[in-house]
């Protein structure tokens, strides 16, 4: 990188200062930044999450601590700040308090390769997509860690459950990040955007964005797939013994995550900062992508909210017997559908000169073959349903039939 | 003599998180701190491949060996937590300790050799690594590329594959 190209680092040096130390602080302060972005939205997320959760299931949610209840979670803050730091006494004292540390960083290095603008991005690396995918899995180990090193049977129940259920899901995650990165011919965060400048994705293929979308609610570990946490089964499993802001690390971490996995959803598929305008006006940008990232983000908020807990082999089932199949074969036929459309020239090559007609016969093409799997696939499921509810009958049936011989 | 630079400080960091991770793997009691120990040596190894120009491997390093790899061994350590604090001393084994030594003087010979030479002279092919990076792209058709590695490729897929099936019908269940 150029120190000419970045503007603090050329105001230092002007002021006089060696030329590798005013690139350092400059550096050092886009690190700041891009990680201090993340941390304090997620101060006002918590609040839109407890907000948005009370009216769902019909509360009021804060509304005590100043306007709306906004400065509620700074007074929680504060709350956890001056609360013990307990430590088990047979705990594995440097893991256990390594882990909180642990979690919020490998949601906060995500940031590094997240497009806010055109111009503004931690790091453009080829592999951003990949990268991402790496860094996230460093979640699993911080809750596993934690998990162990409390020393308590439900904390490693709950470790266990972490296993079975992010590693698992991390496979259908990766497929379906595979079909935007196929589509822009690039892992390259800011490729992918510029990819989706005459057409968005998720419009040519919305099975892979539901896919993710699923997949990635799931490494979350939140409703209907907080079986890490289930209060009711394995008492808050794996930060069943943390206490005070080491508690608070864990609980931000997950909002923090939920909101990343919000803003990868709208770069993947949803266009990103792109929008009209959004070249010319860096700031325009940003705020395409917080809208578009905070519509995905209630759409998060609306699922944890609505649906039942699920069951540990039901997790296990729907993730291994259904979407690891399903994402796979999506991911075939959609390279192959591409292929075929790549040789007969009616796929354009995305890039930011693409408009939106060019991408028009590629969208139709794809948006049908993704329609025609959605298709055959709720066929599929709707004909096991009714085959499973016929055996339920026809037990049931039978044990009618049992109870009356037996005259009872 | 080597250059003090932010590249040699890198890597002298990462050397000894790599080497030193080594270490604790090695002479760790507890079970469980070895294998995190592991992926602080694995997370170097990443380092490393980042300093030398290769960031696609480096991604790959910490997906699957720390990601993947590295969490079935924890989760594996933490199904025998009585194992996990072993007390009794290590078995001395003389053959063990001169083996290993051997072993690790041809794993220096075979690195050092291909680099320096047998007079110390250094090849300046290798000194140029700048001018032959590859993309991911570029990595990807190597792969399946006829004149280059599409048949390793596709043999180490199969061994996979047939060692993935090999796990599933060892692990089964026998069905009566």
């Amino acid at each position: 990188m150029d120190c000419s190209s970045v503007v603090v680092c050329d105001l230092l040096r002007s002021g006089g200062m060696d030329p590798g130390l005013a690139m350092f602080i400059a550096l050092l302060l886009g690190v700041v930044l891009v990680t201090t972005i993340p941390l304090v939205t997620v101060i006002f997320l918590i609040w839109v999450e407890r907000k948005v959760a009370a009216r769902i299931q019909d509360r009021l949610g804060p509304n005590r601590v100043g306007p709306f209840g906004l400065l509620q979670t700074f007074a929680d803050m504060i709350k956890l700040i001056t609360k013990e730091n307990i430590t088990p006494a047979n705990a594995d004292r440097v893991v256990y308090n390594f882990a909180p540390l642990l979690s919020v960083v490998s949601v906060v290095l995500i940031w590094a390769v997240i497009p806010f603008t055109p111009y503004h991005i931690g790091t453009d690396l080829e592999i951003g997509a990949l990268y991402i995918v790496a860094v996230a899995s460093l979640g699993t180990l911080a809750i596993m860690t934690a998990g162990w090193a409390s020393n308590n049977k439900y904390a490693l129940l709950g470790a266990f459950r972490v296993v079975a259920q992010l590693v698992s899901y991390e496979v259908p995650l990766v497929f379906a990040l595979l079909v935007p990165i196929m589509l822009a011919g690039s892992m390259g965060m800011q490729d992918i955007v510029y990819a989706q400048a005459g057409m968005w994705f998720f419009f040519m293929v919305p099975l892979s964005a539901v896919l993710l979308f699923i997949a990635s609610h799931a490494e979350t570990g939140r409703g209907p797939f907080d079986l890490i946490e289930a209060e009711s089964e394995i008492i808050a499993g794996f930060n069943i013994e943390y206490s005070g802001m080491k508690f608070g690390m864990f609980f931000a971490a997950e909002f923090i995550h939920v909101f990343t996995n919000a803003v990868l959803m709208a770069v993947f598929f949803f266009g990103g900062w792109w929008g009209p305008g959004a070249l010319d006006a860096p700031l325009l940008a940003l705020l395409y992508l917080g809208l578009k990232s905070a519509v995905i983000y209630f759409i998060y908020l609306w699922v944890r909210n609505t649906f039942p807990r699920v069951r540990i082999d039901q997790l296990l089932d729907l993730n291994w017997k259904f979407f690891v199949p399903l994402s796979i074969v999506n991911v075939l036929v959609v390279a192959f559908v591409l292929k075929i459309l790549q040789e007969l020239q009616i796929a354009v090559p995305l890039n930011a000169s693409t408009n939106f007609l060019a991408t028009i016969p590629m969208t139709v093409v794809l948006l049908l073959v993704n329609v025609a799997m959605t298709y055959a696939l709720i066929a599929w499921l709707r004909n096991r349903g009714a085959k499973a509810r016929q055996v339920d009958l026809a037990n049931q049936h039978e044990d009618i039939v049992v109870a009356g011989a037996a005259g009872d | 003599m080597i250059e003090i630079n932010a590249q040699s400080i890198a890597f002298a960091i990462l050397a000894v998180l790599t080497l030193g991770g080594g270490l604790g793997v090695v002479l760790n009691r507890n079970l469980f701190r070895g294998a995190i120990w592991l992926m602080v040596s694995l997370f170097g190894v990443a380092g490393i491949f980042v300093l030398l120009s290769a960031p696609f491997l480096a991604a790959v390093q910490v997906l699957v060996y720390i990601g993947a790899i590295a969490i079935l061994i924890t989760f594996a350590v933490m199904l025998t937590r009585s194992m996990t604090n072993l007390g009794e001393r290590f078995v001395r084994r003389t053959a063990g300790i001169v083996v290993a030594v051997l072993l690790f003087f041809f794993i220096l010979l075979g690195t050092i050799l291909p680099v320096w030479g047998v007079d110390g002279t250094r090849y300046d092919d290798v000194s140029a690594p700048a001018e032959n990076v590859a993309t991911t792209r570029e990595l990807g058709v190597a792969l399946v590329d006829g004149n280059q590695f599409v048949l390793p490729f596709e043999v180490a897929s199969l061994l996979l594959t047939a060692a993935m099936i090999g796990a599933i019908v060892i692990a089964r269940e026998d069905e009566e």
